[in-house]
């Protein structure tokens, strides 16, 4: 553009003010392909956030609903004699009620009383038995039972498996679905919101398995790492922040907090299997030693937030507290660190956050064996949602793909909540001087 | 047991604050003039109680666990033992264990019936003489710092002495933390590298880290060149990377100058949310809904692709990488003095080619550093390598393919069987030794360029 305007020859106002005005134009263009190329970056961003969010919605909702079976269980004597119990024959005793909602079906063929069984989930029988041993004066009645039907059956009925499929690649075959369609015209079928996927433990039956060991495994977990974590990260972020003398020393402290703040996770898992497994023989998949792993993992992120937060109290609190006659630690504990408790606490709360959704160090403690009832104390054995999300993601059966993602519904609901709570506090204690 | 310790700790804490403070009020209220405020008197006792005995109490429950099982072993008849290896001599412990807890299984040998017993006993009297020694120890204790209270006893400058040990303590577990990693890694790597040679393991090509399980099995020996596996992290990172860093920078080149700033308030904590993401959410999403359609993508053009390729769990990684890279290109944009980005523009430039002429080059050191710390989170990150990538390691760098990690590899080796003795599981802590050193030198690098350029503007 600067050859034209050198050569005196051809140089006259108006040609350089077109080829001004063009080039503007060819840097315009270029400027707005930036601004551009900028946005499709982000909608990219965003169009994958979305893309996520959506897949597990449209997998997961389907799980917070359950297919149920509601059936009269007339209680044999002959199959379920008082005297065996907690044995009896309570599989035999619902399989022959479905036959009763069945009429025509053959019953006495063994297959086919089998097949007709398995419309009803594993756990019916555990049901009725324990209906049965809480009151044994049932047996010889008629009762009313709602059970969870077989997870074939539960896909069927929320559509995941096609009737349009050809039946050889389809798990319900064409008998098995004229039995369905028939119970559910006698409206024994109903979908109602599923409860047990919060008061059920994990299952190997996709329609038994629930949430609750998890649940109360990450609680127990949250617990233990807020308990170890806060006072700690508190304490030294106090001790280098105001206390420490600036040397060396506290320079190779603040290093190091850093670095650890960047370590990668499965190493801490390394960590703690190797010490607190290994060598002080602590319990192994126990949520205390889960939460004491990543309180390691979450204290450095608790010190630097708790620093950032001393650091914006302005120096006139800390001056007037001194010229008052306070001691340091006096004008640290009563006037500095309430002052700064808004920030510590977001700062702590996105901390545990983090550590709600880590995973590795959790799989290398052993959390992520498939434990059938919830702990009672942080000592036995549990799972933890993440660990519980990798467990159903890579279990074969087909109903857990939609527990998987409803797990990480869940999961992400907590996850949301919580940093909810933390932009609260923010946006509600921030000050600025 | 452990519970009635920890309740007779509460009640001695706030026993000793109270006796103190009224003891001290007492003083006062004799017309003396005391140093040191009541509540500090209270609070001295309260801290002299509690540090010692809670860590009495701790201690006392790290230790009963070995002490007991060594006497349990110790009393067992002579012989009982004779022959057994050392895993043998763990499972013999752990059947009496679960003998002692009542659960037996098939007819155990008197001996260890009477094992149990004696176990079972052991653990009762510990539990016992623990709370005999908390509350002789409180008791000594709050005895000893109620003769302390008279009018001109330093009661805050003792306290804020505790503190201030508190405080120190605190700090030097963050150091604990990282000399406990360095210790642990190193221990279980040198054990390692007494049954593997050193030279094996860093330049050799093969890792088939199956070991036989009993003497006369037939298996292969076992492999451990750990080249394949760091060979399938840097395919899986550098595929992370062609993601996110075009992704990141481009957001953070928009959002810098181009935004208007109600739209960057709103988009900077949306971004924010795709590294909030736990990394398990985006090991499913791998293999629920990206690994499948470059699998069909691939078949609809022709190309054979592996069902767990590289490129599903690189994606997925670069997607969690775009925040941490477009908030530290923001980050390095925003340290470059207003002088330059104005003198840029006074010249005639536009803001296009102030930002890529000035502004880009000048954030450049930070940017980079932000890069290498993207880089240290994607060799170290586990989840989604460990659902979406293979198990197998190969020599190839072909994303299509299937490629193992060395976090997916300490996870496999360590899942399920941890005895501490075979080759196998020590590979993984030489796995996670290698890890931590190198992300920690990637780290310490990074934050070095990040800050040394920081500095140079400020």
């Amino acid at each position: 553009m600067t050859d034209t305007s050198l050569d005196p020859g051809f140089s006259s106002p108006r040609r350089t003010t077109d080829l001004v005005a063009a080039s503007l134009r060819r840097r315009r263009r270029k400027q707005s392909r930036l601004k551009w190329i900028g946005i499709a970056a982000i909608s990219i961003a965003f169009l994958m956030l979305f893309l996520l969010v959506a897949s597990m919605v449209r997998t997961g909702w389907q799980a917070f609903t359950e297919t149920n079976i509601t059936l009269d269980v007339y209680i044999d004597p002959a199959e379920v004699p008082l005297e065996r119990l907690p044995r009896g024959g309570f599989d035999d005793v619902l399989a022959a009620s479905l036959g009763q909602m069945l009429p025509g079906v053959d019953m006495d063929d063994r297959a086919t009383a089998r097949a007709v069984g398995g419309i009803l989930s594993n756990g019916a029988q555990f049901d009725l038995r324990d209906r049965v041993v809480a009151d044994p004066s049932l047996i010889g009645q008629t009762i009313t039972l709602t059970v969870p039907v077989s997870d074939p059956y539960d896909q069927l009925n929320k559509g995941l498996i096609k009737r349009e499929t050809p039946e050889t690649n389809r798990r319900v075959k064409d008998a098995q679905i004229a039995w369905f369609d028939r119970l559910q015209a006698e409206g024994a079928i109903t979908k109602p919101f599923n409860i047990g996927l919060f008061t059920d433990a994990d299952s190997r039956f996709p329609e038994l398995a629930g949430l609750k060991g998890a649940l109360i495994g990450s609680f127990w977990v949250l617990i233990t790492c807020f308990v170890i974590a806060f006072p700690l990260g508190i304490g030294a972020a106090i001790y280098l922040e105001e206390f420490a003398p600036k040397n060396k020393m506290s320079d190779f402290v603040e290093v190091n907090i850093n670095n650890l703040a960047a370590v990668p996770s499965v190493v801490f898992g390394l960590l703690a299997l190797a010490v607190f497994i290994g060598w002080f023989g602590m319990p192994r998949s126990a949520p205390f030693v889960g939460g004491l792993t990543l309180a390691l993992m979450t204290m450095p992120t608790i010190i630097i937030a708790t620093r950032n937060a001393l650091k914006a109290v302005p120096p006139s609190i800390r001056e007037a507290a001194l010229g008052l006659g306070a001691s340091k630690q006096q004008m640290v504990f009563q006037h500095v660190l309430p002052l700064a408790m808004p920030g510590i606490l977001t700062g702590t709360i996105i901390g545990l956050a983090q550590a709600l959704g880590e995973t590795a160090p959790l799989l290398l403690i052993g959390m992520n064996a498939s434990i059938t009832s919830a702990a009672s104390s942080p000592f036995d054995s549990s799972t933890a949602l993440p660990t519980q999300i990798l467990i159903w993601a890579d279990s074969p059966e087909r109903g857990f793909v939609s527990l998987t993602s409803a797990a990480i519904l869940v999961l992400l609901g907590f996850l949301i909540i919580m940093n909810g709570i933390a932009i609260f506090l923010r946006q509600k204690f921030e000050r600025r001087w | 047991m452990t519970g009635l310790a920890f309740l007779l700790l509460i009640i001695a804490t706030i026993a000793g604050y109270l006796l103190n403070r009224i003891a001290a009020r007492t003083v006062r209220d004799r017309g003396e003039r005391l140093h040191s405020m009541t509540s500090y008197h209270g609070l001295f006792s309260a801290l002299m109680v509690l540090v010692p005995v809670l860590t009495a109490i701790l201690l006392w429950l790290v230790l009963q666990g070995p002490v007991i099982d060594a006497i349990t072993m110790g009393n067992l008849p002579p012989g009982a033992l004779e022959g057994l290896g050392q895993g043998g001599t763990q499972l013999v412990l752990a059947e009496i264990k679960s003998i002692s807890l009542g659960q037996i299984f098939g007819t155990p040998e008197d001996w260890k019936l009477a094992a149990a017993e004696h176990y079972t006993a052991l653990k009762a009297t510990a539990g016992w003489m623990l709370v005999i020694v908390v509350a002789l120890l409180s008791l000594a204790i709050i005895a000893f710092a109620r003769s302390k209270v008279t009018a001109a006893f330093r009661a805050r400058q003792g306290v804020e002495k505790i503190v201030n040990g508190l405080m120190i303590f605190c700090s030097v577990v963050a150091i604990l933390t990282t000399v406990g990693i360095v210790i642990s890694l190193s221990y279980e790597t040198l054990r390692f590298f007494e049954k593997v040679p050193l030279t094996e393991f860093l330049f050799g090509t093969n890792w088939e880290p199956q070991i036989p399980l009993r003497e006369d099995q037939i298996a292969a020996e076992g492999a451990f060149g750990w080249l394949p596996v760091i060979l399938g992290t840097i395919v899986i990172t550098v595929v992370a990377l062609v993601v996110a860093v075009p992704v990141g920078l481009f957001s953070a080149i928009y959002l810098n100058e181009f935004a208007p700033p109600r739209l960057r308030s709103v988009i900077k904590p949306m971004l924010e949310i795709l590294a909030g993401v736990p990394t398990v959410v985006y090991g499913f999403f791998a293999i629920l809904v990206i690994a499948p359609a470059i699998r069909s993508f691939g078949q609809s053009i022709g190309i054979d692709v592996a069902p767990n390729t590289a490129l599903a769990a690189g994606g997925v990684m670069g997607i969690m990488l775009i925040p941490f890279i477009s908030s530290f290109t923001d980050d390095a944009l925003s340290a470059v003095p207003r002088a330059l980005r104005d003198g840029a523009l006074g010249l005639g430039s536009t803001r296009g080619e102030m930002m890529t002429t000035v502004l880009f080059p000048a954030a450049l050191p930070g940017i980079v550093g932000g890069v290498l710390l993207a880089v240290s989170r994607a060799i170290g990150e586990t989840m989604i390598v460990v659902m979406a990538a293979g198990l197998i390691a190969k020599m190839t760098i072909n994303p299509l393919d299937s490629v193992t990690t060395v976090t997916v590899q300490i996870v496999t080796l360590l899942i399920g069987d941890t005895s501490f003795d075979n080759p196998k599981t020590l590979a993984a802590f030489a796995l996670g030794m290698m890890l931590f050193l190198v992300t920690l030198m990637i780290n310490i690098l990074a934050l070095r360029i990040v800050r040394k350029y920081r500095e140079a503007y400020d």
